[in-house]
C-alpha cells in the first residue's frame, strides 16, 4: 500500500486527481462548496510569496487555500 | 394586476456580477441597512415595471446554504421567513456547474427560482456555448441569459420576474437524487409531519434534508417552534447514525456530493467548450501580481496609491470643505446668545461644543468618500483576494488574516492613517476571530491625530535625536499590534468562530464608474447617518464631564472683582475723550464683539482687495466703532484704542484662567487627580491625566487641553516652551512613557462607534476602550518606573524598549494557537 499523498505536499506545476476529503464539518463543507470534489483534476499554480497559502486551479477557476487546509485533501498525482 | 407589490430576492455566489444586476435593475433607488444582529449589509432597492412596483433584496453572495457563515444564515432566513415571490439566482455563466450547486439548494426551499446566466459575454470569450433552452428544460425553471455590464438582457429578466411572480412555475423543478439517502429523507419527512405542524409553514423535504445534514440552525428552529423537539431530534440522530454506519460516510458529505453530481449531470449536456481555453488574461495578470518578488512590490504600490489618494489627497480636499463646516459653525454662533465679558452662556458653550464635535467628524467625509471609492474599485477588480493571498502567512501567525492588510494600512501602519476607515474596512474578513482581532488592534496604529502630541514631545525632549525618535514612534506601533493581537487571539477571542481560509480568486474585472461611485456614496451616507447620532449623544456626556461642577461662587466672585477692576480702569483711561458715551454700559460689550469679529474676519483675508471690502463693511455697520478699531491719526481714538487693547487682553487672560480652572474643577479634572496614585508609576501628573482623558473625544484635543492647562503668560510663547517651563521636573523618560501611552491610547469617539458597528456589540466597544488603557498604563509604567530604577536616559530607555518589543513580537510569531474546526 502506498502512502496517501495530500494536496499540501504538491509543488507548483503539478496536476493531480482528488481522491477524497478527510475533513468534516466546516472545513470539509467549505471545500465542497468551493467545488473541491473527489474525482476532479486539480493543478497547483503557485505558492504565495511567503510559501503559504497556495493557489490551485480546478475546473477553470482558481482557489487559494492554506497548506494546513490542503492537508485534508487527499490526492493522487497525475503522471505525465 | 394594478399596483401589486412584489418582493424579489437576488441570490448567487460571490463574484458572479450579482451587484451589477442589482444596480441595473434598481438604478439609484437603493437603501442599505444591516440585518438584525449581524454585520451583514442588507441592500434593498425597487423598480417599476408596467404598473407593478418590484422590491429587490440583494442577498449576500454565498457558495452554499449551510449555516456555517452569517451570510449563509441571513440568506436562508430571508428566503424562509420573508417568502419572496421569486428568487433570481444570478450566476457566472462560465462556472455553470459550481453555480448550479447553489441553485439546487435554492430550489429545495420550494420557492420559484429564475436562473439568470450572467456574464454570457465572458463565457463566449472563453469559447463556451450554453444551450439555455435545454438547461431550462432539464432544470424545470426559466433561464434568462444576460450580459449586464454590456447592457444586455435587463428587460428580459424583468419580464421573466413578472411572469413567474404572477403565474408561478409552469413546470416541476428538477430534484437532486440523494441516492442511498432518499429513504432516510422520506422517513425524516414523515416524522416531521407526524410530530409537528412545521409543514404548514416550511418546506418539509428541505427540513428533512437539512436535518440529515445535521444543520445546527434547523435543529435550533425545531427546538424553538415545536414541543416535540426532543423526540424528533433524537429520532433524527438515530437516522444519521444508521446512515453513517451503512454508508461509511458522513451524511453532509454525501449530500454535497449528490448535489454536485446533479449539477454536473445537468451542466454537461448543456455546455459545449469549443477549444481548450488558452491562458486567460487573469492568469497572465496573476503571474505578475502573485509573483514571489513582483507581487509584494505591486501590492506596496497599490496600497501606497490608495493611502496617497485617500489620506493625503483627502486631507487636501478638507482644506476646501472645512470652510463650509466653519461657516455652519459661525451661523450657529450668530444665532446663539452672545457671550458677556467673562460669562459665556451655557447654551452657547453647549451648542458650539456640539457643532464642533459633529464637525470634527464630518470633516473626514472627503477622505471617506475617496477611500470607499478606492475600496469599491479594488473589490470589483478582484484584487482583494490576491492581497490576502500575499499577506496571509505573516498575519495568520499573529491571529490576523490575509484580509487584515487593507484595514491596517488605512489605520496607519507607519504614521498617519485613520482608525475609523480602518475599522470600517474590516467587514470583509470572513473569519470572526481574525476580524475581531483586527478591529481591536487598529486603534493602536498611528493615526494622524496622535501625531501632534508626538511632535510636541519629541521637539521638547528628544530634540537632538528627532530622526531616531520619529523612527521609533513610527515603527513601534507595529511591534505592539502583532503581539497584542496574538495575545487577544489566545485569550478573549479564543472561543470565537474561525472560518477556513479557502477562498476563490476570481477573474479580474474592470470596475464600472457607476458601480464604484454608487457604492462609495451609499457607504458614506450610511456612515453619516449611523455615526452622527451617536456622536451627538456622547458629546453631551463629555461636555457635562468637562463643564461641571465648574467654578465655585467664591472664585467666581473673585473673577467678577477682577472684571470690574479692569472695566473701571478702562473707563478712567478714556475719560475726557469724545468716546465715553459711545462705550457706556452695554455698548462696551457691543464694541468688544465688534472688535473680535473684525479681527476674526481679517485673520482669514488673503488679498488686499478682500481686506478693503471688510473694512468697508465694518465701517458701514458702525463708523464710530470702526474709528476705534482703526484709529488712524486721530489722537483721541488712538488713546481709546490702546485702552481697549489692554481691556481685551485682560479679558482673554481672565477667560483663559477660568477655562483652566473649570477643567480643574470638572468631573474630568477630579478624575485626573484621583488617578494620580495609579498613573504616578507612569510619570503622569494630574494635568497630563486630564489632557489624556479629554483626548478621548478626539486625540487632537490632547495638545489643545495641555495648551489650556499651561496658562499663557505671553500670547506669543509657544506651547513647547510653556510646557517645558510648566513641567520643569519632566524628563525625556516621562515624555517617552507619555508617547507610548498615546500609541496604545483607546480609540477616539468616532472609532469607538465604528468598532460598535463592525463588531455588532457594545460589549466589544467597551472592551476596545478598556484594554488599551490598561495596557498603556502597564507599558508606560514599565518604561518610567523601570527606566528610573535602571537609571536609563530617555534615549536608552527607548532603545531598550524597542528591542524588548521586537523580541516579544518575534517570539509571539512562534507560538502556535490551538486550532478549532478541522478534525
Amino acid at each position: 500500500m502506498t502512502i496517501q499523498i495530500t494536496l499540501d505536499q504538491l509543488t507548483p506545476g503539478t496536476c493531480c486527481t482528488i481522491t477524497g476529503l478527510s475533513a468534516a464539518n466546516m472545513l470539509g463543507q467549505r471545500l465542497l462548496d468551493m467545488g473541491i470534489f473527489p474525482g476532479l483534476t486539480l493543478r497547483v499554480i503557485r505558492n504565495a510569496p511567503l510559501e503559504d497559502p497556495m493557489q490551485v486551479e480546478i475546473e477553470g477557476y482558481s482557489i487559494s487555500l492554506r497548506h494546513e487546509e490542503a492537508r485534508f485533501v487527499e490526492v493522487e498525482a497525475d503522471g505525465d | 394586476m394594478g399596483t401589486d407589490k412584489l418582493i424579489v430576492a437576488l441570490a448567487g455566489q460571490p463574484n458572479c456580477g450579482k451587484s451589477t444586476v442589482f444596480n441595473a435593475l434598481t438604478g439609484a433607488r437603493q437603501h442599505v441597512a444591516n440585518y438584525p444582529g449581524v454585520t451583514v449589509e442588507k441592500m434593498t432597492g425597487w423598480y417599476r415595471y408596467g404598473d407593478v412596483r418590484v422590491t429587490v433584496v440583494d442577498l449576500p453572495g454565498t457558495y452554499s446554504l449551510t449555516s456555517y457563515s452569517p451570510e449563509e444564515r441571513v440568506t436562508r432566513d430571508f428566503i424562509l421567513h420573508q417568502a419572496p415571490s421569486v428568487v433570481v439566482n444570478t450566476m457566472d455563466a462560465s462556472n455553470l456547474k459550481r453555480c448550479l450547486y447553489l441553485t439546487f439548494q435554492l430550489m429545495e426551499m420550494e420557492i420559484p427560482v429564475i436562473l439568470n446566466l450572467n456574464m454570457m459575454d465572458m463565457a463566449q470569450n472563453r469559447g463556451m456555448t450554453i444551450d439555455t433552452t435545454a438547461l431550462s428544460r432539464s432544470l424545470g425553471v426559466p433561464v434568462v441569459p444576460t450580459a449586464i455590464t454590456r447592457g444586455k438582457g435587463k428587460t428580459d429578466l424583468q419580464a421573466a420576474i413578472l411572469e413567474i411572480a404572477g403565474q408561478g412555475l409552469s413546470s416541476v423543478p428538477a430534484r437532486v437524487d440523494y441516492r442511498e439517502m432518499t429513504p432516510y429523507i422520506s422517513s425524516v419527512q414523515e416524522r416531521v409531519t407526524a410530530l409537528t405542524d412545521l409543514g404548514d409553514r416550511y418546506p418539509v423535504r428541505w427540513l428533512a434534508i437539512k436535518l440529515m445534514e445535521g444543520d445546527e440552525a434547523v435543529r435550533e428552529l425545531i427546538r424553538e417552534k415545536t414541543d416535540q423537539y426532543a423526540q424528533l431530534l433524537l429520532e433524527v440522530d438515530k437516522f444519521r447514525q444508521q446512515f453513517k454506519a451503512a454508508m461509511d460516510t458522513v451524511p453532509d458529505m454525501h449530500v454535497a456530493t449528490c448535489r454536485y453530481r446533479a449539477a454536473e449531470g445537468i451542466a454537461r449536456p448543456c455546455v459545449t467548450q469549443s477549444e481548450r481555453a488558452r491562458k486567460t488574461l487573469s492568469d497572465r495578470i496573476d503571474a505578475l501580481v502573485c509573483h514571489k518578488l513582483a507581487g509584494p512590490v505591486f501590492m506596496v504600490g497599490v496600497l501606497w496609491t490608495l493611502y496617497y489618494l485617500s489620506i493625503v489627497q483627502g486631507y487636501q480636499i478638507t482644506n476646501y470643505t472645512w470652510p463650509l463646516l466653519a461657516g455652519f459653525r459661525n451661523l450657529v454662533s450668530d444665532i446663539l446668545p452672545v457671550s458677556g465679558f467673562i460669562d459665556v452662556p451655557l447654551t452657547r458653550a453647549f451648542f458650539l461644543w456640539l457643532v464642533d464635535s459633529v464637525n470634527a467628524l464630518l470633516n473626514y467625509i472627503p477622505i471617506f468618500f475617496i477611500l470607499f471609492a478606492c475600496i469599491a474599485f479594488l473589490e470589483d477588480s478582484g484584487y482583494m483576494p490576491r492581497m490576502a493571498f500575499i499577506m496571509d502567512r505573516l498575519f495568520s501567525r499573529y491571529g490576523l488574516h490575509g484580509q487584515s492588510t487593507l484595514p491596517m494600512v488605512l489605520g496607519g501602519i507607519y504614521v498617519g492613517g485613520c482608525a475609523v476607515p480602518g475599522v470600517m474596512s474590516c467587514k470583509g474578513i470572513p473569519d470572526e476571530r481574525s476580524r475581531l482581532a483586527t478591529i481591536l488592534i487598529i486603534p493602536m496604529l498611528n493615526c494622524l491625530a496622535k501625531v501632534p502630541l508626538y511632535v510636541l514631545l519629541i521637539n521638547i525632549y528628544f530634540a537632538p535625536h528627532k530622526g531616531w525618535a520619529m523612527f521609533f514612534i513610527s515603527t513601534i506601533s507595529m511591534l505592539m499590534v502583532l503581539p497584542v493581537s496574538k495575545l487577544l487571539t489566545l485569550t478573549v477571542l479564543k472561543d470565537k468562530e474561525t472560518a477556513p481560509f479557502v477562498m476563490e480568486m476570481p477573474p479580474y474585472h474592470l470596475p464600472t464608474v457607476r458601480g464604484v461611485l454608487g457604492r462609495a456614496l451609499e457607504r458614506v451616507w450610511l456612515f453619516i447617518r449611523k455615526i452622527t447620532t451617536i456622536v451627538v449623544a456622547l458629546a453631551v456626556v463629555i461636555f457635562v464631564l468637562l463643564q461641571f461642577p465648574g467654578i465655585g461662587p467664591d472664585r467666581m466672585a473673585q473673577y467678577e472683582t477682577r472684571k470690574h477692576a479692569a472695566v473701571r480702569s478702562f473707563y478712567e483711561e478714556i475719560t475726557g475723550t469724545g468716546y465715553e458715551a459711545d462705550l457706556a454700559d452695554n455698548r462696551l460689550m457691543a464694541m468688544i464683539h465688534f472688535w473680535e469679529n473684525f479681527r476674526n474676519k481679517k485673520m482669514r483675508v488673503k488679498s488686499p482687495e478682500e481686506a478693503q471690502a471688510i473694512d468697508m463693511e465694518f465701517e458701514a455697520a458702525n463708523a464710530r466703532f470702526f474709528s476705534l478699531v482703526k484709529p488712524g491719526r486721530d489722537r483721541e481714538a488712538k488713546q481709546v484704542n490702546r485702552a481697549l487693547k489692554t481691556l481685551i487682553r485682560e479679558r482673554s487672560q481672565l477667560l483663559q484662567e477660568m477655562r483652566a480652572e473649570r477643567i480643574n474643577n470638572s468631573f474630568l479634572g477630579y478624575a485626573g487627580k484621583a488617578l494620580v496614585p495609579l498613573t504616578q508609576w507612569a510619570g503622569f501628573n494630574w494635568r497630563v491625566n486630564v489632557a489624556l482623558l479629554g483626548a478621548f473625544a478626539a486625540k487632537e484635543s490632547a495638545v489643545a487641553t495641555l495648551g489650556a492647562l499651561y496658562e499663557q503668560g505671553d500670547a506669543s510663547e509657544s506651547l513647547e516652551s510653556r510646557m517645558a517651563r510648566g513641567e520643569q521636573d519632566f524628563t525625556p523618560l516621562h515624555a517617552l512613557a507619555l508617547m507610548m501611552f498615546m500609541v496604545l491610547y483607546p480609540p477616539c469617539l468616532a472609532t469607538a462607534i465604528a468598532v460598535k458597528l463592525q463588531s455588532g456589540s457594545v460589549k466589544w466597544m467597551l472592551f476596545a476602550m478598556g484594554y488599551p488603557m490598561l495596557l498603556g498604563l502597564v507599558v508606560a509604567s514599565l518604561i518610567f518606573t523601570g527606566g528610573s530604577l535602571l537609571g536609563l536616559s530617555g534615549l536608552q530607555a527607548m532603545a531598550a524598549f524597542y528591542l524588548l518589543a521586537l523580541a516579544i513580537t518575534i517570539a509571539a510569531g512562534f507560538i502556535t494557537p490551538a486550532r478549532s474546526g478541522a478534525t
